[in-house]
């Protein structure tokens, strides 16, 4: 399995796993729930301080500094944790299963009902509150971010060719040079497409984490999130248009220096063995790779610290104690595992079994309704899903069967793909209010906002992957556009459609627990749903239906990946190869 | 006589499958490599060529048996070798220079004399100016140069290569060759003794010392023997090509006096795959079979497989499958080195395709027990359609699992050119195949995929 280097989030593992495994890592889902909440309830409900957020331009600059920061942090912490989580995982055979069963589940999981209580428990263990809500944000877009590119590794690591492997061993690499030399440039492009989208994401969350309230308590943090929401509530539309502005400043920026740099010079890492043709070009890394200055702080700082990093190394190897001896020692880690395995099941049974008492509380009809909202949002998510196709699979085709259109126009989806659509909910809210439409259809617009780019995305490549000697055929026999349509074009963009679906319909669920409920101009906008539940529920401090909300929408993702999303991307990478 | 460099003794490589089942790659084999000698070791796909020079090379632990470097336990001691590998495995993200230095860096060599020496040793290989090159800028030929390059700079005692100049073509294959020889022979690199595996048996009499000849289910060695001819080696050279045509004889021999079988700790004996029950099916296609028995009936019905081998110019394991499918079906007899068409195979040959079809599917449900039994289970179920995990589940207790999905897709496609079955790729299952004018038992199933 190897993943399509395009936008895309959400991956599907092979199934590899018993279903035991499924039902331990829920459990310890439930037990983290619960342990949040049981920190949370040390933080007293005494007053914070809220901090006075401007709508002043002038202030934008630092607001947006301090966005920068947290998604900077965020991302920074996502990536380390990423590699060294992929890494364990497809290193040892003990820990695979159970740890890509978690990112299988964890990706799915609606991070914004988690909100709250992280929230919460984090102002419980800092002592300074404003530090507790920071965290909080930056675990929280984090949490948002990290399993894609943590899938992204481990699947690049377990694609790596045999012989090359090998080549290490014989050469007496030591792991920090393997990693160096091989692993980490093996897994780079996976990672740096799979890093812009968790970036994304982070933006998308942080809007939301920003600003949001739980029961009376407003908590605020000095950003651009919560510069466009206050904008936005005030109906200060100067405001919301200065913030906008500031936010698409930055995700060009972002790609113009960051990521399209990066993507040019991951082409070095490409591991086909020939020359591509078309590549992604960036002035901005060719002025890097040019300047003298970068050369000769290269020389003076990087390169000296790195030959005495491998030099240590291989003193280290040789003192090494030989291999005999240190078998004797794995009795003993199996043992540890053992104890630390178990100790951890009884302490997730019993975190587990009180957050399930907590569900006790939850009256019938309640739990009836919060099933009926699940089905509303189950139809929003799919209805968005089907508008964002019916648009796009003909303008992305249009798009990618033309190179001079796709040369402007897939730089153009990349940013749109990347702005985050949280930030533009309170403006299109507003404008559907005026038409008078209210939020149950308004939610799957927001939806849609959020979904629509990846399915654009991933269709535009597909149909440049689509071998041009196909299109020939198609040509050469005039099949008619029905024809044409049925048995080249779909066919062809298929495993990328699936791939921007899934990424779409994450986006979809993610957004709901947004789109669904909405504090405007003072006022609750709210319509029914299981995503209002969540946000609503999680408005009120009602942990319980919080907790039974939130284990419905993960179920119901968890349960569609499974029964329609992996099938359908199994067979896209089999029978609608094109290899 | 000489100390050996690394000495095998009784190396073996199964695979357990269950508690009384092993796979056995490797059957306990001595071998030694001695100082000053070049060892090619030759045998069909699937005798284990890899392996054992994994084994040798540290780069795998055997099963069974020991590997000694000097008299010492491989495993415990700082052993010196390199391999060159047939992929080439260079990191495409290093320049040329860089995956040279690379296992230098990893032995903690200063920067300075790195650079010296991975310098003079590009020389050597004739790489003088591509040191800031990217391999994929270069040619096959030049990459491997490379390989051979990152594989000398450490100066091994012991150079291993897997196949390497099988991914290149014949020329430069030839011209590589004759460089290496070069360098072994002026003593221009420091290697005591290169350990070559390769298909090619032209490839071993031009530059073996000494032939190691492995046979298989599972590996084993047939012959080990001394290769005298002087350098350089002539093609032509009666003395050559009587050497070559004696391998070629020795590997299409049918194996006499099957190999005793190692006993288990517990006095079970582990199970040889030729007394298995079900034959293993070569890797053929039926287009292949026909074209074969064309071409021998072209040659008057009997042919030396060393000649046809040249006449197609294959490499054997390209032309070992063919061969060994028509025999099976019993198209096709092998006597002394020779390839004897049976009359089933002529009439075969000699048929139109519909009639082809229909004496490949008897061959095929008379000789191989794999479609029997798949044929038999579609025919016995009431939806006509069976699974593909059934018989891998059967397959399971005599083949490794990349070994049952060979077997199966061949059986897929002999079993569809016969018109045996269908089979449905998406779901994974065999679907029973109506003929034109038969009545299935019960309407079959629409057929998918």
């Amino acid at each position: 399995m190897r993943p399509r280097l395009t936008l895309s989030r959400a991956l599907v593992a092979e199934r590899t796993w018993p279903f035991f495994i499924d039902v331990s890592v829920a459990a310890a889902l439930l037990a983290g729930f619960y342990a949040i909440l049981w920190i949370a309830k040390f933080w007293f409900s005494s007053a914070i301080p809220e901090v006075e957020i401007y709508r002043s331009p002038s202030h934008l600059p630092l607001y947006a500094f301090y966005s920068l920061v947290r998604i900077f942090v965020a991302y920074a912490l996502s990536l380390l944790f990423a590699v060294a989580y992929g890494y364990t995982a497809a290193y040892n055979k003990r820990l695979e299963s159970l740890m890509i069963a978690v990112l299988d589940i964890l990706q799915s999981i609606p991070v914004l009902s988690f909100l709250p209580g992280v929230m919460l428990a984090m102002m419980s263990l800092f002592p300074s509150r404003q530090l507790g809500i920071e965290f909080g944000a930056i675990l929280l877009i984090f949490t948002g971010e990290v399993w894609n590119m943590a899938f992204s590794f481990y699947t690049s690591l377990k694609s790596i060719p045999r012989e090359l492997m090998e080549a290490c061993t014989i050469n007496r690499f030591s792991r920090w040079q393997r990693l160096f030399q091989l692993e980490l440039p093996f897994g780079a492009i996976g990672l740096i497409w799979n890093s812009i989208v968790s970036v994304a994401n982070g933006w998308f969350f942080l809007m939301v984490c920003e600003m949001f309230p739980v029961g009376s308590r407003n908590f605020r943090l000095p950003g651009l999130g919560s510069y466009l929401q206050t904008a936005a509530s005030n109906g200060d539309f100067v405001a919301v248009t200065w913030g906008l502005l500031t936010m698409v400043l930055i995700i060009v920026l972002a790609d113009q220096v960051l990521w399209r740099p990066l993507i040019a010079w991951s082409d070095k890492f490409k591991f086909e063995n020939v020359e591509s043709s078309n590549r992604v070009t960036s002035p901005v890394l060719d002025a890097l790779r040019n300047s003298r200055v970068v050369g000769v702080i290269n020389r003076y700082t990087f390169r000296p610290l790195v030959e005495r990093v491998y030099r240590d190394l291989a003193q280290r190897r040789r003192n090494k104690k030989p291999r005999s001896e240190r078998k004797e020692a794995s009795k003993v880690t199996t043992a540890i595992y053992l104890v630390v395995a178990a100790v951890a099941l009884v302490a997730i049974g019993i975190l587990a079994f009180h957050a399930v008492l907590l569900l006790k509380d939850i009256h019938r009809r309640e739990f009836l309704s919060l099933l009926g909202g699940a089905g509303l949002t189950f139809a929003r998510v799919n209805a968005a899903l089907l508008i964002g196709s019916l648009w796009t699979i003909p303008v992305g085709v249009a798009i990618g069967f033309n190179p001079r259109l796709s040369h402007i126009a897939q730089p153009v989806a990349q940013i749109a793909a990347s702005f985050p659509a949280t930030a533009l909910f309170p403006l299109i809210l507003v404008a559907l209010m005026r038409l008078g439409l209210g939020l149950g259809i308004g939610s799957v617009a927001l939806m849609l906002l959020a979904a629509q780019w990846y399915i654009l995305f991933n269709v535009i490549a597909g149909a440049q992957a689509i071998p041009s000697d196909l299109r020939e055929v198609s040509a050469l026999f005039r099949f008619r556009d029905v024809q044409r349509w049925t048995t080249v074009i779909l066919p062809g963009i298929f495993p990328f459609l699936i791939t921007g679906l899934i990424t779409a319909s994450g986006g979809a669920w993610n957004a709901s627990i947004v789109a669904e409920y909405f504090h405007l101009k003072g006022q609750t906008l709210a319509t029914l749903g299981l995503g209002a539940q969540i946000s609503l529920a999680s408005d009120q401090a009602n942990y319980p239906v919080l907790l039974a909300a939130t284990m419905i929408m993960a179920l119901m993702v968890v349960t569609i990946n499974r029964l329609v999303w992996r099938p359908l991307y199994h067979l896209a990478e089999t029978k609608y190869r094109l290899d | 006589m000489t100390e050996p460099i690394i000495q095998a003794r009784q190396v073996e490589k199964y695979y357990a499958q269950s508690r009384d089942a092993r796979i056995q790659v490797i059957a306990p084999t001595d071998l030694a490599i001695f100082p000053g000698e070049i060892v090619a070791l030759l045998g069909p796909s699937g005798s284990g060529k890899s392996t054992l020079l994994r084994m040798l090379s540290g780069l795998s632990r055997p099963t069974g048996g020991s590997v000694l470097w000097h008299g010492r336990d491989l495993s415990s001691t700082e052993i010196n070798v390199s391999i060159v590998f047939q992929s080439f495995a260079l990191f495409p993200w290093l320049t040329v220079l860089e995956n040279v230095e690379a296992p230098l860096k990893a032995r903690g060599m200063e920067a300075h004399a790195r650079y010296r020496r991975s310098l003079r040793i590009l020389d050597t290989v004739g790489l003088d100016g591509f040191e800031a090159a990217y391999p994929k800028e270069l040619s096959g030929g030049m990459r491997q140069r490379v390989g051979f390059a990152r594989a000398l700079v450490v100066e091994p005692e012991v150079l291993f290569m897997d196949e390497p100049f099988s991914a290149l073509d014949v020329l430069t294959a030839d011209n590589l060759r004759s460089e290496l020889l070069e360098l072994w022979q002026k003593k221009t690199i420091p290697t005591q003794a290169i350990f070559l595996v390769t298909h090619n048996i032209e490839e071993a009499v031009l530059l073996a010392d000494r032939i190691i000849v492995l046979g298989r289910n599972p590996g084993h060695v047939r012959t080990d023997f001394k290769v005298a001819l002087t350098h350089p080696r002539e093609r032509k050279n009666a003395a050559f090509t009587a050497l070559v045509d004696y391998i070629y004889k020795v590997l299409t021999r049918p194996d006499v006096a099957p190999a005793e079988m190692p006993v288990l700790e517990d006095g079970r004996r582990v199970r040889d795959q030729r007394q298995m029950r079900y034959e293993m099916l070569p890797h053929a296609r039926p287009g292949g079979i026909a074209g074969l028995l064309e071409l021998i009936i072209d040659l008057g019905g009997r042919t030396d497989i060393y000649r046809l081998a040249d006449e197609l110019a294959f490499e054997i394991d390209d032309l070992f499958p063919i061969v060994e499918a028509a025999q099976l079906l019993g198209f096709l007899k092998v006597e002394e080195g020779d390839a004897v068409i049976t009359p089933e195979g002529k009439t075969y040959a000699e048929s139109e395709i519909l009639k082809q079809k229909e004496l490949f599917r008897k061959a095929a449900v008379d000789h191989v027990l794999l479609l029997r039994q798949i044929t038999r289970a579609l025919a016995n179920k009431s939806d006509h359609s069976v699974s593909e995990e059934f018989f891998l589940d059967l397959l399971d207790e005599q083949f490794s699992d990349e070994e049952c999905a060979n077997q199966l897709s061949t059986a897929i496609n002999w079993g569809r050119y016969a018109e045996l079955f269908d089979w449905d790729d998406a779901r994974r299952r065999f679907i029973y195949h109506e003929h034109e004018g038969e009545e299935a038992p019960v309407p079959a199933p629409e057929q998918a995929g």
